[in-house]
């Protein structure tokens, strides 16, 4: 394969990765980092570098359609970035020091769990209407939403904002150590352990996972593990997936995202345990 | 601001059409407002998301277009890139031991002497400025709306993101 057919074929894997990560508020780094390992055999390292691009394309691309349409919580996501950009950077620290095994076996495991996770709360979708979580109701994490599939506008209210935190700090260091937007871990940090409504934490989750990538990409920057022609085709190739991922977003229902998530997390899962249990 | 003058106005009915705004309002302790200043407020609101997705849209844009120009000068520069079957393996270019700008002066260096990949790695590094552009201009309408917490939240998620670049050795 020369550098013009890896390009052109990289760029086209992107676009489906992009469409089905910003579908299932992910940043398209699950698809992206098996994708270059397994098809390409390209280094793990330098995967996790381009995948991190590929995470900021799809948050700012599609960021730039959720907040016009009010179904973003600026106001939770940039709260709960205070845990997340934290465990980022202590995350690009740490996979100087792990092997590239640790970090396939990582990998499946994460996206193992968040499957799980996923799948066990599908029906889970009432919005809370009182709040007694101090820490919510004094930076006024609450908010509303028009749900188009419903057609009504939906007020929420915001719970356990310390179990977030803490798991949007694991969600901030696996990000950074797996090059991935960890939306896996931060959709069901806020629908589960926070109740925003699903569509909510997805939106949220886009939002955030650019600001939590920025974090540890300056350090992949500068240690050499942003390879331009690999980050190109990808950073490309997915914002054009997810602009178009954005947009048929609000058309689905709660249950069709949760599904299509279970099912992609659990393929790409025993992928990767595989790739690292027995290599 | 203060708690003793949320309670105090709490009790004032929402005007029609901004009624769901005020609501959510009397819980918090935000500024307490008019309904005429909760409709002018979130208007500006409305005109801040607005321009901020219009800034992401033009980075995003603009990275994407560098990517793409400096993808087209890699090409262009090494004819041997651009067959579409032959001996010259994509491998070289990604393997551990490939060469590319990694540090702003090596960046500036590839630039000067216009080399593909330095273009390419000048986009990269422009779309990683678009998320850290959106949670500065996030500490402007904060402060703007003079919410102080919120404020000082967005400055230190601001200011970790400056960091890293700098405790990576930049």
């Amino acid at each position: 394969m020369t550098p013009l057919d890896f390009v052109v074929s990289l760029a086209l894997v992107s676009v489906a990765a992009g469409v089905l990560g910003s579908l299932i508020g992910l940043g398209g780094g699950v698809i992206i980092v098996p994708a270059l390992t397994l098809l390409y055999g390209v280094d793990i390292r330098l995967a996790i570098g381009a995948s991190i691009v590929s995470v900021i394309a799809t948050s700012s691309g599609a960021a730039a359609a959720y907040v016009r349409e009010k179904m973003t919580n600026l106001r939770a996501g940039m709260f709960l970035e205070i845990a997340t950009t934290t465990g980022a950077v202590s995350g690009a620290y740490l996979t100087t020091v792990l092997p590239a095994r640790f970090l396939y076996v990582l990998f499946g495991l994460v996206l193992g769990y968040s499957s799980i996770a996923t799948f066990r709360k599908r029906h889970a979708d009432q919005p809370l209407l009182v709040s007694n979580d101090r820490i919510a109701n004094y930076f006024d994490l609450h908010g509303s939403y028009y749900d188009t599939a419903e057609r009504k506008e939906i007020t929420y209210k915001v719970v356990g904002t310390k179990p977030g935190l803490v798991l949007m700090y694991v969600a901030g260091l696996v990000s950074a150590l797996l090059g991935i937007g960890s939306g896996a871990l931060k959709v069901p940090a806020m629908d589960s352990a926070m109740h925003l409504p699903m569509k909510v934490s997805t939106a949220t989750s886009n939002f955030m996972i650019g600001v939590t990538a920025a974090a540890s990409a300056g350090v992949y920057f500068i240690r050499g593990q942003i390879d331009p022609i690999i980050a190109a085709p990808v950073a490309a190739g997915v914002l054009l997936g997810a602009t178009f991922g954005a947009r048929v977003l609000g058309k689905i229902t709660s249950r069709t995202v949760r599904m299509i998530f279970v099912v992609v997390l659990v393929a790409i899962s025993l992928e990767m345990l595989q790739k690292g249990v027995f290599p | 601001m203060t708690s003793e003058r949320t309670d105090a106005t709490a009790g004032q009915e929402p005007a029609e059409g901004a009624g769901e705004r005020i609501e959510v309002q009397a819980t918090s302790r935000r500024r307490q407002l008019t309904p005429e200043q909760a409709a002018a407020m979130e208007e500006k609101i409305r005109k801040v998301e607005i321009a901020i997705s219009l800034v992401l849209r033009i980075g995003v844009s603009v990275s994407v277009i560098v990517v793409a120009t400096g993808l087209g000068i890699m090409f262009a520069h090494h004819s041997h890139y651009t067959s579409i079957t032959g001996g010259y393996s994509y491998s070289h270019l990604t393997s551990r031991s490939t060469v590319f700008p990694h540090s702003f002066s090596q960046l500036g260096t590839g630039l000067a002497s216009g080399e593909g990949r330095a273009v390419v790695v000048l986009g990269v590094l422009l779309l990683i400025l678009t998320p850290i552009l959106r949670v500065a201009v996030g500490v402007l309408s904060f402060l703007y709306e003079e919410d102080i917490p919120m404020a000082i939240v967005t400055t230190y998620v601001l200011a970790v993101l400056i960091g890293s670049f700098f405790l990576a050795g930049a």
